[in-house]
């Protein structure tokens, strides 16, 4: 028995759009056996993580408030995915845009700065992401430089940098010598949507992003010469698009909102800078952009779905003591079977019987 | 001469992770396929080896947990990206985002366990002599092994015909399918290859490196074999010297921190990974005259029947 795959004449649509969906379920059923290897109770523990975090208003501002960061990197690397350009270096991206974010928060802290500081802040981290990501964009185009491990290799160097910073100059000097910067001004801290709750101007933001990602893509000529530039390479060359431009493009807008979020991040549901700001929103949002099949509105239903993961994740800790790496295991999985439908959209599987090829030779 | 001595042995015992990965990965790429999940199968590796050498107190039998755990990681990668023709590269990506969760799930329970580290080797006489005495004759049998694994694939690609169809593979899938042969099962033999040695590669880490398993011990080790690979393009010989020079940066920063050179430590341990940056734009730069990457390298091969 053997398995071969048959090209399908055209894509299925259909199966373009289930795909997604036939994914979540096999994810769920290996979770289910998962959970009992594991030992605990399957059912309840996929009501700690799917259903438990639905029901309570909390938890359901925090789900909107953990998927900001991630819908906000995922629209940014779906551009770089679908020009083909690997950008996987978001989680560095982000840790410097909160770097550089924050520069202006410690410096202004203290003093009777102003209203300008926060969107001075949202300015600085979108430039410095963007600029990071200019590194290994820039590094391809010149010089050919795999992209690859290029932005994944700076994700250690601003790791690094941020815990540099937070253990030096810019430690809170009444911190107890814990690696803390002070807690922001209130100033220098985004706004809350409802008094008192989670929810911060950061998912409207998110939610900007989104609608603008999807006028870029389906309603501009710069859209149209991203998906054509990575689905038909020598198309677009006998179109005069310029594939090295859009590389850096992408790279440099995948940054930008990866430094925004960042800086979101910190502004917002931390409150200061310290190591561990993020528990790898950069290397989730991969996974987010691809569940979401690199689409814009897909993507933000997606980074709500794995935001779920994350707080059922929690809560599953805290009630059946469920480890946290289950979690990414959960992620981990939930990518190959997102990327294995996904291959049912170009062809067919067919299981072959080897002593009966003779007989199938017309087809 | 003593701390010369120790610097050697210091930079080996860095190296031999990168070498046994990065030569697995050489092999795997050099029948075209681009498994970027070397991390993902490192840090799998060292959990499940320092799982079975804590279980029955034998580092070979911890070893081999580390190359059947890498060896199974690579399967599922061959199943994905060869059965089902799905993306090299999100593959891999997936492959490591699931090798950090497992690795957490398997090692949860032996956080905080110490083992006793491989054995080095000890001839009376010749490791006593001064400066190369313990160089050559008083390492651990990964050290050894790593040496051995080498010279064994290059006399494998270089020196017989399976590993010229292996190449052939590499550089042209359409051609090597023409003549008969079985590429992706050619290709499914080289990834699980790569599996196995990024298996020991992350089961040397616990076993012989630290003797205690913490996790995300492999510390991008995995990202730095791949692009060691870039650097040697893709010759066994260049990825020794690669090897060693990156555990040199590795171990000079080290000691920079002990001597307390007046940088902060994160600046030297950013070293590493600044340094692979710093080669990939040289020696991409340097090779303007057209790439020695492995022509099929990284695309989708759907045999017509």
């Amino acid at each position: 028995m053997q398995l071969v795959l048959e090209k399908r004449a055209e894509r299925s649509n259909t199966i373009a759009l289930v795909s997604p969906l036939i994914a979540i379920g096999l994810t769920i059923v290996t979770m289910v056996i998962l959970f009992a290897i594991l030992g605990k109770n399957p059912l309840l523990a996929l009501h700690a993580y799917f259903i438990a975090p639905l029901t309570d208003s909390y938890s359901l501002q925090e789900i909107a408030v953990k998927a900001t960061p991630l819908v906000m990197i995922a629209i940014g690397l779906s551009l770089c995915y679908l020009a083909k350009a690997w950008n996987i270096g978001a989680e560095g991206q982000f840790l410097v845009g909160a770097v550089a974010g924050s520069w202006i928060a410690v410096k202004t802290q203290g003093t009777d700065a102003g209203a300008w500081v926060l969107p001075a802040m949202f300015v600085l981290a979108a430039a410095a992401g963007a600029l990071y990501a200019l590194i290994p964009a820039i590094c391809k185009v010149k010089f050919g430089a795999s992209e690859i491990l290029t932005s994944l290799m700076l994700v250690y160097v601003a790791d690094l940098f941020l815990d540099y910073l937070v253990r030096g100059p810019w430690r809170d000097p009444h911190g107890f010598n814990f690696p803390t910067t002070a807690e922001f001004d209130p100033v220098a801290t985004v706004p809350l949507l409802i008094e008192g709750g989670r929810l911060h101007l950061g998912s409207i933001i998110a939610l900007i992003v989104v609608a603008a990602a999807a006028i870029l893509l389906g309603r501009t000529i710069k859209g149209f010469e991203i998906r054509v530039v990575g689905a038909a390479p020598r198309a677009a060359r006998f179109g005069g698009f310029n594939a090295n431009q859009l590389i850096i493009l992408t790279f440099a807008v995948s940054g930008a909102l990866a430094g925004l979020a960042g800086i979101i991040e910190v502004a917002g549901p931390v409150g200061h800078l310290q190591p561990g700001i993020s528990p790898g929103y950069g290397f989730t949002a991969i996974i987010v952009a691809f569940l979401g099949r690199l689409n814009p509105l897909g993507i933000l239903i997606a980074g709500l779905f794995l935001a779920l993961t994350f707080i059922g994740g929690e809560q599953a800790q805290i009630a059946m003591k469920i480890p946290l790496d289950v979690t990414k295991v959960f992620q981990g999985i939930l990518l190959f079977y997102v990327l294995a439908c996904d291959s049912l959209i170009l062809y067919r599987f067919k299981l072959v019987f080897p002593n009966r090829q003779v007989a199938r030779g017309a087809g | 001469m003593e701390l010369v001595e120790a610097i050697i042995l210091a930079v080996l015992a860095a190296s031999t992770p990168l070498l046994i990965a990065a030569t697995g990965e050489l092999v795997t790429e050099r029948s075209g396929v681009l498994n970027l999940g070397v991390e993902g199968m490192m840090i799998v590796g060292a959990a499940c080896g320092f799982a079975g050498a804590w279980l029955t107190g034998s580092i070979f039998i911890g070893a081999l947990f580390g190359i059947v755990a890498g060896t199974l990681m690579s399967l599922v990668f061959a199943l994905m990206a060869l059965g089902l023709a799905v993306n090299q590269v999100a593959t891999g990506l997936a492959l490591t985002i699931l090798g950090v969760g497992l690795s957490g799930l398997i090692g949860a329970g032996f956080v905080g366990e110490r083992i006793n580290p491989a054995v080095h080797l000890y001839i009376p006489g010749l490791t006593d002599i001064p400066l190369i005495g313990r160089v050559l004759f008083g390492e651990d049998a990964f050290v050894y092994f790593s040496v051995a694994l080498v010279i064994g694939v290059w006399w494998f690609l270089y020196r017989t015909r399976p590993g010229l169809i292996l190449r052939a593979c590499g550089d042209n899938h359409v051609s090597a399918h023409a003549l008969g042969y079985p590429v992706l099962r050619i290709r499914t033999f080289a990834v699980m290859f790569g599996g196995a040695c990024a298996g020991l590669a992350g089961a040397y880490l616990p076993l012989a490196y630290t003797p205690f398993f913490i996790p995300g011990m492999t510390a991008g080790r995995g990202w730095i074999a791949l692009a060691l690979v870039v650097f040697s393009s893709w010759r066994p010989g260049r990825l020794v010297i690669g090897a060693y020079l990156f555990g040199a940066v590795t171990i000079l920063q080290l000691h920079a921190q002990g001597w307390g050179v007046g940088i902060p430590s994160q600046f030297m341990s950013a070293l590493p990974y600044l340094a692979t940056v710093i080669v990939l734009v040289l020696l991409s730069r340097a090779r303007t005259g057209g790439s020695t990457a492995p022509a099929a390298l990284g695309t989708v091969f759907v045999p017509d029947r």
